[in-house]
């Protein structure tokens, strides 16, 4: 399963890669783009070999704080229309703790350490990078 | 003098009007170094901060880490993922 993906993401394949009998509870974050003030979509870029190594860093954290978890993690590049989901994380643990915390754990990584921008496009044709000089 | 590769992102790369380049500086440098060379070759990247956030070989580091010839300096944007 590719962890960056310029396709749409599917909620499916990430719970398979974390189910299993051994673990009762399962967590799933999505983030979706909002359409505020008329964005339509966002486009997304990455640094992508530092993303992907980051991500294996905050996996392999999250490992060794939950070792009964399993976590799986899909981000998108690219242009995503309003609605469709930007990231998808899927967490599963014996019990349902570890597996919220586990969640939240990387989302809250993913934040803070990824390098990955995005730039918000409108319906006027206008388009303004978040969080950028001007 | 050593050649350094520099990249650049998302809004830097169009301030820079280019993804990659090479900047020579007295190597062994510092990340900082390398930032004040990127903004003397490139002037339209006085945009950039002065103090931005910087990967070093794939590594977020700070700007007083130690860069030798041949090294990857990113100069990244603020982080907007998820």
């Amino acid at each position: 399963m590719m962890t960056l993906t310029r396709h749409p993401l599917d909620v499916g394949e990430l719970l398979a890669e974390v189910q299993g009998p051994e673990r009762g509870g399962t967590c799933v974050f999505t983030g979706s783009v909002r359409n505020d003030d008329g964005v339509t979509a966002i486009e997304y870029s990455a640094y992508e070999p530092m993303a992907s190594r980051e991500i294996d860093e905050i996996l392999g954290v999250a490992r060794g704080r939950w070792p009964g978890a399993r976590v799986a993690l899909q981000h998108r590049l690219g242009i995503v229309p309003a609605g469709e989901a930007s990231i998808v994380i899927a967490a599963a643990a014996p019990h349902r703790d570890e597996a919220f915390a586990a969640c939240r754990y990387v989302i809250e990584e993913v934040k803070k350490r990824l390098p990955i921008w995005k730039k918000e496009m409108r319906a006027d044709g206008s388009a303004t990078w978040v969080g950028q000089p001007a | 003098m050593g050649k350094v590769s520099v990249r650049f992102f998302a809004r830097y790369a169009e301030l820079a009007g280019c993804t990659w380049s090479q900047v020579n500086v007295e190597t062994p440098a510092t990340v900082a170094d390398v930032v004040a060379a990127v903004r003397e070759v490139f002037p339209a990247t006085s945009a950039i901060p002065s103090r931005p956030l910087v990967a070093l070989n794939l590594r977020q580091v700070k700007l007083d880490a130690v860069v030798n010839e041949g090294d990857d300096v990113a100069l990244l944007p603020p982080f907007a993922g998820g």
